[in-house]
């Protein structure tokens, strides 16, 4: 690249100037970088779904629940492979700090609609022997030190038993791992039996808090939907089929909507971008006016000069773009305790690397094209 | 006889600012040799810059032909007219024009960027630019470590790196003192004398236009007189 070393020089004509300005970019693909990774974190449960499930609930809010009787109509519906079930326990072990998910499920299908999540068959079968049985992601058993055959005790916070007392307690007999490493931390939650919850709990008998379909073809997934949810129309209970990854995006939502959040974020912190950079190049262009008509004196071409701007802007921009997602990979590496799942990938990176190429782009146009534009005649005569 | 490089027939130059039209070269012919060296003079405002960046395609006229070894070059198109400057012509400004942020050497190098030079031919003629005009050993210095006089020698060099037939130049010494003025002006005729350049340059110093091989004089965009000297 024959041109390097008059850009090189050319970009730090003013080193003060360019290093300003390359350390706002830099502070601005850090945090970039950093939300992007959160982003990551709190999208991997909408990734990990699978197309060919849907997740039935009630029509106007997934906490309504539904009646268990729906179980068998659901089953019945055209297109439909498998039918489980799952409902929000809420609850906690020992204190408020320990929260993790907590669902009573159907110990018969539900690792046949989750293959996702492995456990060891013979687990799974004693899960199906034992009432009062439990299985936890294996990161919940490495944190609490667990083992199998532990009583676990949890508190209630939604479902009391019969008789008023919040306090159950469930055995240990599995423990799930995710299928695939980039899923985890997923499998950190508590499953237990749906039938000993329905007998022991002290109201709501006969009902649950959602139903996951497994479709035999995915492509038909949107039908069968509509289909059952045809089927519920104008009963006391009416239901609202999603695709899983609908219903977990909808989910997060639940903690705030951190997408926009992010999205307003890096909107104005790349706004602000490009006003100090935009205002860099065209003094970088402005001041220096004769010699790109001395440039043009020797032969170079109108496009030629338009490259040159814009491949100084988008030096300028790359460069520091790169070093501010360097930064927020070795931060997220740090903050990944914190934030389980936080991570810099592939993607992040080249999407951070997308924004810098845009944003070059955008501050680079107006001094190039003005520098393109320049008459060499008037440039030189000061006219 | 040798032959003509440079026809300029019957040319005229105005430019328009706002509401006024203003004429600057009035229907002007003239014929310039292939190795001559032409001294321009005049008045301030005369338009000898207008004229020179006519000849050296850094500007069209309004009306009339500018042909150079045969060549059209008033009709070419922007694109086309910068691909010809960078093939054809040298040129030499009043206040050096070199670029601040590159080196002697890098500043040289500047027109071979256009061409499909390797590096290594690329370095090569660079180093003979600058031994031509007396600075090789100042290849690395920038403009702002060299005196006027050695700016200037860089930017000729510049001029010359490329082996164009034409050099042109503007007020080239006006900047100058005496003795560097003298200097710089034995140098411009060592390359016509020795190097076959043709040269035009505008100056407005008589001593400067008797290096010169003519003198051509301007006023209110006419030529007045053509004198030619021993
Ligand atoms: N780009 C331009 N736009 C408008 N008018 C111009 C332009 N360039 C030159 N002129 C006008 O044309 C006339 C001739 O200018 P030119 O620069 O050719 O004169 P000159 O003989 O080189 O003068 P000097 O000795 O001062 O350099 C002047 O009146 C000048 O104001
Ligand atoms: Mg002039």
């Amino acid at each position: 690249m024959k041109f390097f070393p008059l850009l090189w020089a050319t970009l730090w004509r003013r080193k003060p100037r360019t290093i300003f300005t390359m350390l706002s970019i830099v502070v601005a693909f850090l945090l970039f970088g950093l939300l992007q990774a959160v982003n990551v974190a709190f999208n991997q449960g909408v990734e990990m779904s699978g197309a060919d499930r849907l997740i039935t609930h009630g029509k106007y809010s997934f906490t309504e629940i539904l009646p268990y009787g729906h179980y068998q109509q659901i089953r019945s519906v055209p297109g439909v492979d498998k039918v489980s079930h799952a409902t929000w326990f809420g609850g906690r072990y020992q204190s408020e700090a320990n929260f993790f998910p907590i669902m009573p499920v159907d110990q018969e299908t539900y690792y046949d609609v989750y293959p996702e999540f492995v456990v060891a068959d013979d687990q799974v079968a004693t899960f199906k022997r034992e009432r009062t049985s439990c299985i936890v992601g294996r990161g919940l058993m490495e944190k609490f030190g667990w083992k199998i055959g532990d009583t676990i005790p949890i508190q209630a916070t939604i479902w009391p038993k019969k008789g008023g007392s919040n306090a159950w307690e469930f055995q240990l007999v599995g423990v799930m791992d995710a299928r695939d490493e980039t899923m985890k931390g997923q499998e950190d939650f508590m499953v237990f039996r749906w039938d000993y919850f329905d007998e022991a709990r002290a109201f709501g008998q006969g009902t649950v808090g959602w139903y996951n379909v497994k479709v035999a073809n995915p492509a038909e997934a949107e039908t069968v939907g509509r289909s059952i949810d045809k089927l519920f129309a104008n009963s006391p209970k009416e239901t609202l089929t999603e695709t899983d990854k609908a219903f977990n995006a909808a989910f997060i939502k639940q903690f705030g909507d951190i997408q926009f959040l992010i999205a307003s974020i890096i909107g104005a912190s790349f706004f602000s971008l490009i006003i100090i950079t935009g205002n860099t190049m065209m003094q970088s262009v402005r001041e220096r006016v004769p010699e790109l008509a001395v440039l043009k004196t020797i032969g170079f071409r109108d496009g030629g000069v338009l490259a040159l701007v814009l491949a100084e802007s988008a030096l300028l921009c790359l460069i520091a773009a790169v070093i501010g997602v360097l930064l927020s990979t070795f931060a997220s590496g740090f903050l990944k305790p914190f934030l389980p799942g936080l991570e810099v990938n592939l993607g992040v990176w080249t999407l951070a690397l997308g924004a810098a190429i845009v944003l070059a782009l955008v501050v680079g146009a107006i001094p190039s094209l003005r520098a393109m534009r320049l008459n060499i005649v008037n440039a030189l005569s000061g006219h | 006889m040798a032959e003509t490089l440079i026809a300029l027939d019957r040319i005229s130059k105005h430019y328009v600012r706002g509401k006024e039209k203003i004429e600057v070269l009035h229907e002007l012919s003239l014929n310039i040799e292939q190795g001559d060296f032409l001294a321009l003079m005049g008045p301030s405002g005369s338009g000898k810059t207008t004229l020179l960046n006519l000849i050296g395609g850094l500007d069209q006229p309004s009306a009339g032909t500018i042909t150079v070894s045969g060549q059209r070059i008033d009709t070419l198109s922007g694109g086309r007219l910068a691909q010809w400057r960078a093939r054809n012509v040298g040129f030499v400004f009043q206040f050096y024009n070199l670029l601040p942020v590159l080196t002697a050497a890098q500043n040289v190098e500047l027109p071979l960027l256009l061409t499909h030079l390797s590096k290594s031919e690329r370095a090569r003629r660079v180093q003979i630019a600058l031994t031509v005009v007396g600075l090789e050993d100042r290849a690395k210095h920038k403009p702002s470590e060299l005196s006027g006089g050695q700016a200037q020698r860089v930017a000729i060099a510049r001029a010359l790196v490329a082996d164009p037939t034409l050099l042109v130049c503007d007020e080239p010494t006006g900047d100058l003192d005496r003795k560097t003025a003298d200097e710089v002006l034995g140098l411009l005729q060592t390359l016509n004398r020795e190097h076959g350049k043709t040269l035009i340059m505008v100056t407005h110093d008589p001593r400067a236009a008797e290096y010169a091989g003519h003198q051509l004089h301007m006023d209110k965009g006419r030529l007045i007189e053509a004198g030619a000297q021993a």
